[in-house]
């Protein structure tokens, strides 16, 4: 009988620690399988980072290097530059990249560092439990805007895709969302151009995941992930704002 | 090896920050990551002239704190990197620092100091001890420190630092202060005999091995109070490679302790105060941490008294009464920040503390 499902051999065989209905897992699972599409296994080192996903030596069965609260994008610039052979990854959530980690996500992809990040925006602080995220919503309810957030006194809320798609140093940038098999099949097809871009040697890959939090959004795995279709996909549009293919082609003409 | 034969001279004149950045390539240093802070920044403009030419990786960060964390990711692969810097961006890399005290992973951080605290000035000062020695990062971490004298040690001890950062796994940091950065002496290019250490944590990829991970985060009951006795024991074993200059200590009544540049301002004090009969040794702790507590201390067996000298308002001279036998007099004399001067103006104090 042919096996048509399977865990990635990228990933340990243990329980992940996530909430019920955290996207975490499915979208560590995602960026395992294309790891193993791609047969990079044995070349991988992760730049890890510091939130719900601070765990992922526990999960991923390759080489991980531990990174300072935002600063994953320079870490895995050491790394790659040092070892340019090796696959190199970042896997960063909102807190992390978007807010102390801005300035070395900007750079990184200003330098076009030829490394991947992966990006998994819930819009809210998690491990900490709940505070205002750069990308929390405008309205949205967390423990640091319990009125919900009100841009004249906590600003807006950051397109991380978009911005980083101006530089000239990041060859891809895309945002998805995996709520439903569609746009998960969407982001599988971008974590693999992602993926590519490192592969052929142009720049930053980045991929924002638009992903749910039930705990500290308060509301059951169902409701999350529905909350990401009606509010989260609106407010933060899908779609590839940076083509390095594309681009490659229309300048070849 | 690739410097010293290319220049084919034995002997060049040179400024402090280039013969740090010299020594760091001679010593294998491939990979540094900074950003301009004076009164430093011939290393990052020496790096990224002369990296390129041996193979070498240079990067002008976005800030200290990027830098040092590109450091942090260079030396989880084993390869020798490097960052410098001057106090206020010092204190920027103290994040990095403890974690990669806690990772244990190697790297060597310059900090050619200048005045504080806070923006300050550019003039030299030690106001850094403290910072340098006790660790500005969080954690129970400890780091490797030598403080150079001169520009020929500036070559000489970095090379020692990387050999230091290997063994121990850990950050090694030079102190060394605007005035050793920015003056010129002649320096005598040697070559390094490398010292291979193996590196089997090193992230090169999981191929044909178990994944390994480098990381700081010990949760398990337990598990964390281990890895920092681990460290500690690292922290005894640091001190084998205690180094110390003593001069006129035989028959001394006065023992002056110093480090870095005031301590080779001092060495002229000392000398004349010998010239005129005065029996006045002097300490220079090379290694500033692991501090030599065990030499001073033998050292107070003999001589009841001490005057610590320093460019702050008095930071090394704790380590010094912590080292001494009680009964010994520890006095200080000293020069916060600003130009340093002649060294009859500390002869002086010398004088002024052997009539006591």
């Amino acid at each position: 009988m042919k096996q048509v499902f399977k865990r990635p051999e990228s990933l340990i065989d243990v329980p992940f620690h996530f909430c019920p209905g955290c996207h975490h897992g499915i979208i560590h699972r995602i960026v395992a399988e294309v790891i193993d599409e791609y047969e990079l296994r044995e070349q991988v080192i992760i730049a890890a980072s510091v939130g719900c996903s601070v765990f992922m030596y526990d999960y991923f069965d390759v080489d991980v290097i531990e990174s300072p609260h935002g600063r994953a994008a320079a870490v895995a610039t050491g790394v790659k530059r040092a070892r340019p052979d090796n696959f190199v990854f970042t896997y960063q959530g909102d807190g992390d990249l978007a807010a102390i980690g801005t300035a070395e996500i900007i750079h990184v992809a200003n330098r076009g560092e030829n490394v991947t990040v992966f990006f998994v925006n819930n819009t809210i602080y998690g491990m900490t439990g709940g505070q205002m995220a750069p990308t929390t919503m405008i309205g949205q309810k967390s423990t640091t805007t319990p009125r919900g957030r009100d841009p004249q006194e906590a600003g807006h809320p950051i397109h991380m895709a978009e911005l980083l798609a101006n530089l000239a140093g990041t060859a891809y940038s895309a945002r998805v969302a995996v709520n439903n098999i569609k746009n998960l099949m969407q982001a599988k097809k971008a974590t693999r151009q992602a993926v590519e871009a490192q592969l052929e040697g142009m720049g930053l890959g980045f991929v924002e995941y638009l992903s749910a939090c039930p705990t500290n959004w308060k509301m059951t795995p169902a409701q999350a992930c529905e909350r990401v279709g009606q509010e989260l996909i609106p407010a933060f549009p899908l779609g590839v704002f940076k083509e390095f293919k594309a681009e490659a082609q229309a300048k070849a003409g | 090896m690739a410097l010293a034969e290319k220049n084919k001279r034995k002997k060049v004149l040179i400024k402090g920050n280039e013969a740090v950045a010299m020594g760091a390539i001679e010593a294998g240093c491939r990979f540094y990551f900074g950003y301009p802070i004076t009164p430093q920044n011939e290393i990052p403009e020496y790096m990224s002239a002369h990296l390129p030419e041996v193979g070498g990786t240079f990067i002008q960060a976005e800030s200290e704190i990027a830098s040092i964390n590109m450091m942090l990711g260079a030396g989880a692969t084993g390869v020798r990197a490097m960052t410098s810097s001057s106090s206020p961006g010092i204190s920027l890399k103290q994040e990095g620092l403890s974690y990669m005290a806690g990772s244990e992973i190697p790297g060597v951080v310059v900090n050619m100091s200048r005045s504080g605290p806070g923006l300050g000035g550019i003039s030299p000062s030690q106001g850094d001890y403290f910072q340098a020695t006790r660790g500005g990062g969080h954690g129970d971490y400890r780091v490797f420190v030598l403080a150079p004298d001169s520009i020929q040690e500036c070559y000489d001890l970095i090379m020692l630092a990387f050999d230091m950062a290997d063994k121990y796994s850990n950050p090694a940091m030079i102190l060394g202060d605007a005035m050793l950065g920015q003056m010129k002496e002649p320096l005598e290019l040697k070559k390094y005999e490398p010292k291979i250490f193996e590196k089997k944590w090193a992230l090169t990829g999981a191929k044909g091995r178990p994944a390994q991970y480098l990381k700081s985060l010990y949760l398990d009951d337990g598990e964390l109070t281990e890895h920092n006795w681990k460290l500690f024991r690292k922290y005894q074993r640091m001190k084998e490679d205690i180094r110390v200059e003593a001069l006129y200590l035989e028959d001394a009544r006065l023992v002056v302790a110093a480090f870095g540049s005031m301590a080779r301002v001092l060495k002229s004090s000392v000398k004349m105060a010998q010239e005129e009969g005065l029996k006045v040794g002097l300490i220079r702790p090379i290694t500033i941490f692991p501090f030599p507590q065990d030499f001073i201390r033998k050292t107070s067996h003999q001589v009841k008294h001490f005057l610590t000298m320093e460019l702050n308002t008095g930071q090394m001279i704790e380590d010094v009464r912590l080292s001494v036998e009680p009964g010994t007099q520890v006095d200080f004399f000293g020069l916060p920040p600003g130009s340093l001067p002649a060294p009859d103006v500390f002869l002086k104090e010398i004088k002024k503390a052997y009539s006591e």
